[in-house]
């Protein structure tokens, strides 16, 4: 499997130069039928960074990443994905751009009608110049990295809650996107599934090195994201001591109200004296 | 529920809001179909879907289609058969026949059966989509759905319908041929002469060119009411009904207006 690598040093240039965020949310605003939903959002996904969304229900992460892939246009605002602005985008010159960026929906958005080949393949097989015998490998490959390559031939009805993330995941990652965006990947899943699909996201950053935005309201997800690496020669995650640096950085956001309220490090989130995040931590 | 809860449920919204909703889905349904024409000009064409429709809505709606058309034929041919036999003209009842089915029955009730059946089926398809988030996740793969779901099925409605409606045409002439030779003792060759001779060019123009139009609105309302859905599983069920209404009276009432238009172009 091809393995893409950012060097380090050129991930810490990435992190302080603007013309290396690969999403850029500036003064972001949208409300839906009168009620105000994001008010004034504004932040950076540097290039190789993975950020985790957090706030309560219905405090807008899902928007947030529909906002980035021009799914949804916001009322007031700008939004940088991948240096182009989705806000003034036209939709026919958005779909060339949603095809470097991958996500996996909340729900895993499979196409019932279609096997799993067919929807990990769709990307592929739409963009209609990969032949037959690479779409097959790639899908494959894409289905191995899940652990899921034996349902090659089943329906997502066949498939249980857990192993239809997976696929969705497979999808996301089959044309190897600059950018991944996670909604809620292990919401509604038992701790065990939802471990293992944290485990494959953590793989899926360490491996690929991509820049993601992560929305959950696990916040154990995400430490352990922050405080976990994915280890190729053993296979598995190995625990990163506090403090230490972490090959594809992490950080935090908060949403409260419609507004941005926390966005940094794991040790500045630890360290935060505001009473509304020490509770929403607690 | 008491009386106040139920009327404190209902959502009241002023005659502008609620002219302001149906000029905005007007717009969205214009914009929608000026699309799925619009995509027939643009790659990829998706021909292996409009295949696939074809089947669905074709062969799908074939034996309604003709079990409508041939008992509505052999019911004209019984009440004309009352009316001419008062004049002793029940020679004419092929020519009746043929004219009421080629120009007017056979397009209108293809074109309501299909509905009825296809619609719906999009309808709730698109809905079912919709709501499980399929349509956005097909934008974010970075594939328009208006020409993956709605042109393939736009097309395939207007030309199965077209087909349909001629099979149909067949079955209503044989439906009253029936009624005709079985019940009412009248040559079978002189009917079928009757009924063809009768035709004329504008008849049988007009009676193909409104299944055009008919197939237009069955798919374009169905996709748009699909894609319009809102509110989980109970706003499929709605959008399906809706669907179904709209489709039906829409064909009705554009009936006339082709009908008519067709009168001053053909100068029949």
């Amino acid at each position: 499997m091809v393995t893409p690598t950012l060097p380090a040093a050129t991930l810490e240039v990435a992190r302080h130069d603007p013309s290396h965020d690969v999403i850029i949310f500036e003064d972001v605003a949208i409300a839906f039928e009168d009620q105000v939903v994001l008010d004034g959002i504004s932040f950076r996904l540097p290039r190789g960074e993975t950020k985790a969304l957090f706030g309560v229900a219905g405090s807008g992460k899902s928007t947030i990443l529909k906002l980035a892939l021009g799914l949804l246009k916001p009322d007031r605002g700008h939004i940088y994905t991948l240096g182009q602005d989705v806000t003034q985008m036209k939709e026919d010159d958005l779909f060339e751009l949603r095809r470097q960026v991958g996500i996996v929906f909340q729900e895993s958005a499979l196409f019932d009608s279609l096997t799993v080949r067919d929807n990990v393949a769709f990307r592929l097989i739409e963009e209609g110049k990969v032949s037959h015998e690479e779409i097959e490998r790639r899908v494959r490959e894409a289905l191995r990295f899940v652990e899921l390559e034996h349902t090659v031939d089943m329906f997502p009805s066949e498939l249980s809650g857990g192993m239809r993330r997976r696929v969705a995941i497979a999808r996301a990652i089959i044309t190897q996107p600059e950018t991944l965006l996670y909604d809620s990947p292990t919401g509604g899943l038992d701790p065990v599934t939802s471990t293992t699909i944290v485990e494959l996201i953590i793989k899926q950053r360490d491996v690929y090195k991509t820049s993601s935005l992560l929305v959950t309201h696990r916040l154990q997800d995400a430490f352990v994201m922050a405080s976990h690496s994915f280890d190729p020669k053993t296979g598995h995650l190995r625990h990163v001591e506090p403090g230490a640096r972490i090959e594809v950085p992490m950080t935090f956001l908060i949403l409260h109200n419609g507004k941005v309220i926390f966005n940094g490090d794991v040790q500045e989130l630890a360290h935060t004296k505001d009473e509304y995040i020490r509770e929403f931590i607690s | 529920m008491a009386a106040g809860d139920f009327l404190s449920s209902i959502e009241l919204i002023s005659p502008t809001d609620f002219a302001k909703r149906k000029i905005q889905s007007l717009q969205d349904y214009s914009i929608l179909a000026g699309q799925s024409i619009a995509n027939l000009f643009r790659t990829p064409l998706y021909g292996a879907d409009m295949v696939q429709q074809m089947d669905l809505i074709g062969f799908g709606s074939l034996p309604i289609v003709l079990a409508s058309v041939f008992f509505t034929g052999a019911a004209l041919a019984l009440n004309s058969a009352t009316t001419l036999s008062r004049f002793g003209a029940t020679t004419v009842i092929g020519q009746l026949v043929s004219i009421g089915i080629v120009r007017e029955l056979g397009p209108v009730l293809a074109g309501l059966v299909v509905a009825g059946r296809n619609s719906s089926g999009m309808a709730s398809e698109l809905g079912s989509m919709i709501v499980t988030e399929q349509i956005d996740a097909m934008r974010a793969l970075g594939t328009d759905p208006l020409k993956k779901l709605v042109t393939p099925r736009v097309v395939a409605t207007v030309v199965m319908l077209f087909f349909l409606t001629i099979l149909g045409d067949f079955m209503g002439l044989l439906g009253g041929s029936v009624v005709a030779s079985i019940l009412l003792g009248m040559d079978s060759h002189e009917y079928w002469s009757n009924a063809w001779q009768t035709l004329v060019f504008s008849d049988v123009f007009m009676g193909l060119a409104k299944p055009v139009v008919f197939g237009f609105i069955v798919a374009t309302v169905g996709c748009y009411y699909g894609l319009s859905t809102k509110g989980g599983t109970q706003g499929v069920g709605r959008s399906t009904t809706e669907a179904v209404v709209a489709a039906m009276i829409l064909i009705i009432a554009v009936d006339v207006f082709v009908t008519r238009f067709l009168m001053a172009v053909l100068g029949a």
